[in-house]
């Protein structure tokens, strides 16, 4: 795959791999309305994961959809931040990722709605509607479990703590963003970083929490490298059309 | 003769179009909702609410056998999603169709920029402005969840977006 193949298969297989991780919720949330609402979110991910890995395909020009690549391919091929392939934990730590995640993409895809290739600029301008909701929803959560009792606050902490080393991430730069920005199609992920800052530290000050402690960042996913939860989801969102190629219905 | 014809079988297609309801909320057309963007001679142009609602193939092929059964079999669907759908692009006949059904209308050109001091939505029931938000996210990725304190009947609010 070239690199802007690369760059819109990064861009789905983080929807992708968020979506599914959203979707084990659903029938399982504290409540109706908790329930609700992380299956939406889930929803819209897989819609933009959709349309990402459908672009990569048609990019690299090899005859694959979004279909052949979100179901065919093997761990390693995974391009996803290590953020969203973290595993749900309890409630607060998904919020935690959701919060830390949303934010990020919000900001990514408003910066890619003016990307010169129309197709990257019509799916992020289109999607970033949808994520402006889960940012919103995401940091309602955390002021509420941060500031609100004293178990919840622990478990707001706790998650955010887990969660925060995969934050960098997010914003690293390498030769596929490179080629990507160069060629005017991609953000500048780096420069992001400062209002993802603020937009974090406010909704943290709201939650009456401090920022998590710096850890060492933990790097890797978008060359392969993941943890090993990932390989436990695709186990479970491979397994039909890996052993029924081609199955619909 | 021919400009005359052309007219005809796009005012033709447009009818048809019209009749399709919404698979998610049957009270209104996928007309009324702004999801057919465009309609000339060959081909009709539609357009996705959300990028993950899970009506939009069923749209689609709700489109497909209308064009069919009524002698348009060579009408192409086309998809675009640029410039993005919006609750902007719902007609006014089909926010009225909305609050008829029960689902309180999306406030028109309020957009996005609305999302976080949402003004209170009217019951589509009694008509009182005296609501509260129960949920953002309700049972499709379009509608919210409400409640009316004056005559306490939930109901769904057609979310700005």
């Amino acid at each position: 795959m070239d690199a802007l193949a690369t760059y819109a298969l990064r861009l789905g297989d983080d929807s992708l791999i968020l979506g599914q991780r959203l979707g084990e919720w659903c029938g399982h949330a504290p409540a109706l309305e908790v329930d609700l609402s992380l299956a939406n979110v889930a929803l819209d991910q897989i819609g933009q994961a959709t349309h990402f890995l459908n672009l990569a395909g048609e990019i690299e020009g090899a005859g694959r959809d979004g279909d052949k690549l979100a179901f065919h391919r093997d761990v390693m091929d995974f391009t996803n931040c290590l953020l969203v392939e973290q595993q749900n934990g309890d409630f607060a730590q998904t919020i935690a990722r959701q919060f830390l995640f949303s934010h990020y993409q919000e900001l990514m895809f408003a910066a890619l709605a003016a990307s010169k290739d129309a197709r990257f600029a019509a799916i992020a301008a289109k999607a970033v509607k949808e994520v402006t909701y889960h940012a919103t929803l995401a940091s309602d959560w955390v002021v509420r479990l941060g500031d609100g009792t004293e178990e919840s606050r622990a478990r707001m902490i706790a998650g955010l703590d887990w969660m925060w080393r995969f934050a960098d991430e997010l914003f690293e730069m390498d030769d596929v963003d490179a080629a990507a920005l160069a060629a005017g199609v991609g953000a500048d992920k780096a420069a992001l970083r400062g209002a993802w800052d603020q937009r974090i530290d406010l909704a943290l000050a709201d939650a009456t929490l401090a920022r998590p402690a710096a850890r060492r960042p933990v790097l890797g996913g978008r060359t392969g490298r993941h943890s090993e939860h990932l390989g436990h989801l695709l186990s479970e969102m491979q397994f039909l059309q890996r052993a029924y190629p081609g199955a619909t219905w | 003769m021919i400009a005359v014809a052309a007219i005809s079988s796009v005012e033709r297609i447009r009818a048809i179009l019209a009749n399709v309801p919404d698979p998610e909320i049957p009270a209104v057309s996928v007309v009324d909702l702004g999801i057919v963007r465009e309609i000339a001679e060959d081909a009709v142009t539609i357009t996705p609410t959300y990028t993950g609602c899970p009506a939009t193939l069923a749209i689609e092929q709700m489109i497909r056998v209308a064009l069919d059964d009524s002698g348009f079999a060579h009408v192409a669907i086309e998809t675009t999603l640029a410039p993005p759908w919006s609750t902007d692009w719902i007609s006014d006949e089909g926010r009225e169709k909305l609050r008829a059904y029960g689902i309180a209308p999306p406030p028109k050109g309020a957009g996005a920029s609305a999302l976080k001091n949402a003004q209170a939505a009217e019951c589509p029931r009694c008509g009182s402005s005296n609501t509260e938000e129960i949920s953002r996210f309700g049972s499709t990725p379009c509608k919210a969840l409400w409640r009316c304190k004056s005559c306490a009947e939930p109901f769904d609010r057609f979310k700005c977006h």
